[in-house]
């Protein structure tokens, strides 16, 4: 099957995620993949109405069969894009698939992850993103033997379609790593006050264990944390080797982003709190008083 | 000036979602409904751009839904939040963002819009596409994620939420904006506000009078239950926790 793996880098190397996404590709029969590095060929403009023309002009002149990518924010926006220039045959977030004959079946989560919805797609091209959590990444070793796409070579002219302009990324630059590749994950919920509260309680428990810190909806919504931390249905998808919930109630669309994490634990003053129903390991207790010990613990 | 919001029909987000027995789909013998909550996001910022934008030049809200009769119910509550006008395409086939999209560009192309403001996602399918198949459709700018929107520039200078911070991008008009959550707290409709809504005239039209012709390209083949298999061991004290997360 020819495929075109939409990679994203960060400023040092090819994302986590890139890797996920070659690794689906690659796991399918016949596979010939190639890559296509957001960074590299998509210089002063990088919105999604000319990335996706790139892309939509690479499927159609390559004849590409399929499109893969991580499912960021980046491929929600311009891989969808490029799917509908091409037909909009697309499956968004899957966390498995399989064969049925010649069939490929891809498992994807709707209603927040209370349901696993089996879904085909009927026509090519097809595009799929997929969850990076659900796909152990390939090693960064094999990306340099991979094709990158020569796009020099594609004829591409969106000078007729009006397109918006880029002017900034206010990125939030933080010395942790981000959530959705972090080893551990600390997030933090409605308990805590304030943004120095969270900073000092969640941010120091994750700087002792080297992890991300992370939080529920109602802190970004709150003010005290940045958008770019939320794990959830409509934030991040994790699924770290251990997740630390912290003063998280564990509504359903919070369990949606890191439910699949190997181990959970919960910490909330509520013993019956639904948090605890999708955790391994459970501590009723106030998070003001038992962080600053585990803090404590671990520097000491 | 006229701003379409699509509204869909999806149910509320409050309660337990079960699957049939035979996999076949969501039991949804005693499900309530709700208007998307992206969507009334999305029906609020019209009317928050209405309110601080509208000179002479009339700002017209026209809500749009693409579904069942019952499509009705949410149609109303865009309707009671302050949207001028409300269209229905009436269809009860199985539909997926692609044929949404495309019902929409027919819509499009019959009401001439300057701005088509959508969720960002369904809370029932979380597919998060059917506004990028729109604007690919149209040929539109897009601004998906909005977390803000400004009249200033060329067009729309929009905030949008990405996993690396938050982008300021300006986008050319007409085009697809996709709201995020952060963009606005939606509004109670008034209880004379809702009664009036009650009166006002919703649009139907034939799915079929459309003349789209794009059949899905998803086919949902089954659906599970997911059903969290952990249990959880409670720990008595601070020190048995640090065992476990020592690393
Ligand atoms: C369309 C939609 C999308 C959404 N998407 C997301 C999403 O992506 N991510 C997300 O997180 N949410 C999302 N939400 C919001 C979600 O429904 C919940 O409102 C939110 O997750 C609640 O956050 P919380 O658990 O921090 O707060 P709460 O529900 O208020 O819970 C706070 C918890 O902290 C406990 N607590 C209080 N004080 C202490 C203390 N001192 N020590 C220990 N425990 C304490 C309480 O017992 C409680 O369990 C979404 C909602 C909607 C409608
Ligand atoms: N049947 C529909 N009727 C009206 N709007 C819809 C419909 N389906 C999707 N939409 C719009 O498209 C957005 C994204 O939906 P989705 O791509 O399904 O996640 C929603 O928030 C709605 O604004």
């Amino acid at each position: 099957m020819k495929t075109l793996v939409i990679t994203e880098s960060d400023e040092s190397d090819i994302r986590l995620g890139s890797l996920s996404a070659i690794a689906f590709a690659q796991s399918l029969p016949e596979a010939q993949l190639d890559t296509l590095c957001v960074a590299d060929v998509f210089g002063e403009n990088p919105t999604a109405d000319s990335h996706a023309a790139v892309i939509a002009a690479a499927v159609n002149q390559k004849s590409y069969e399929l499109v893969v990518a991580a499912a960021t924010t980046y491929a929600k926006d311009v891989v969808a894009r490029a799917a509908g220039l091409c037909g909009g045959s697309m499956a968004s977030d899957v966390i498995s698939h399989r064969f049925d004959g010649d069939q490929l079946l891809l498992d994807r989560p709707m209603f927040a992850g209370a349901v696993t919805a089996t879904v085909t797609l009927s026509s090519i091209p097809r595009f799929i993103t997929v969850r990076a959590s659900a796909y152990n990444p390939v090693e960064r070793s094999i990306v340099d033997n991979l094709n990158s796409l020569d796009t020099e070579s594609l004829d591409v002219d969106y000078s007729d379609v009006p397109c918006a302009h880029w002017k900034s990324l206010a990125s939030r630059a933080s010395h942790r790593p981000d959530v959705t590749e972090a080893k551990i994950v600390v997030s933090g919920g409605r308990a805590f006050k304030s943004t120095e509260d969270f900073e000092r309680l969640v941010g120091g428990l994750a700087d002792g264990l080297g992890g991300a810190a992370g939080s529920s909806r109602a802190l970004v919504d709150a003010g005290i944390t940045p958008n770019d931390l939320q794990v959830g249905q409509t934030g991040k998808i994790v699924a770290p080797d251990i997740y630390i919930a912290l003063g998280i109630s564990g509504a359903v669309q919070h369990l949606a982003g890191m439910k699949n994490s190997k181990t959970i634990i919960a910490v909330n003053t509520d013993p019956d709190a639904p948090i605890f129903s999708v955790a391994d390991f459970g501590l009723v207790g106030d998070v003001y008083e038992v962080v600053p010990q585990l803090i404590a613990e671990l520097n000491g | 000036m006229k701003i379409l919001v699509t509204c869909k029909r999806v149910p509320d987000t409050d309660q337990k979602i079960h699957v049939k027995e035979d996999g076949g789909g969501i039991d949804d013998s005693n499900l309530a409904y709700v208007l998307n909550p992206f969507d009334a996001i999305a029906v609020e910022e019209a009317l928050r751009i209405r309110e601080e934008y509208q000179t002479n030049d009339e700002i017209q809200i026209v809500a749009v839904g693409v579904g069942v009769a019952d499509y009705e119910s949410e149609l109303r509550t865009a309707l009671a939040m302050g949207a001028d006008r409300a269209i229905l395409v009436e269809s009860t086939a199985i539909m997926d963002p692609w044929t949404v999209a495309n019902t929409i560009a027919a819509v499009v192309a019959r009401e001439s819009p300057d701005l088509v403001l959508m969720g960002k996602q369904a809370v029932d399918d979380d597919a998060n596409q059917t506004g990028q198949f729109l604007a690919a459709l149209l040929q539109w700018p897009q601004a998906t994620f909005a977390s803000n929107i400004r009249f200033g520039g060329l067009g729309l200078q929009v905030a949008r939420e990405t996993d690396q911070g938050i982008e300021e991008i300006e986008v050319p008009l007409p085009a697809v904006v996709t709201a995020d959550l952060r963009l606005n707290e939606p509004r109670y409709a008034s209880l004379p506000s809702i009664l009036k809504a009650r009166k006002k005239e919703i649009e139907i039209i034939a799915h079929a009078d459309l003349q789209v012709d794009a059949d899905p390209k998803l086919e949902v083949l089954s659906m599970k239950s997911e059903i969290s298999q952990r249990s959880c061991v409670m720990l008595d004290n601070v020190n048995s926790l640090i065992e476990i997360i020592r690393p």
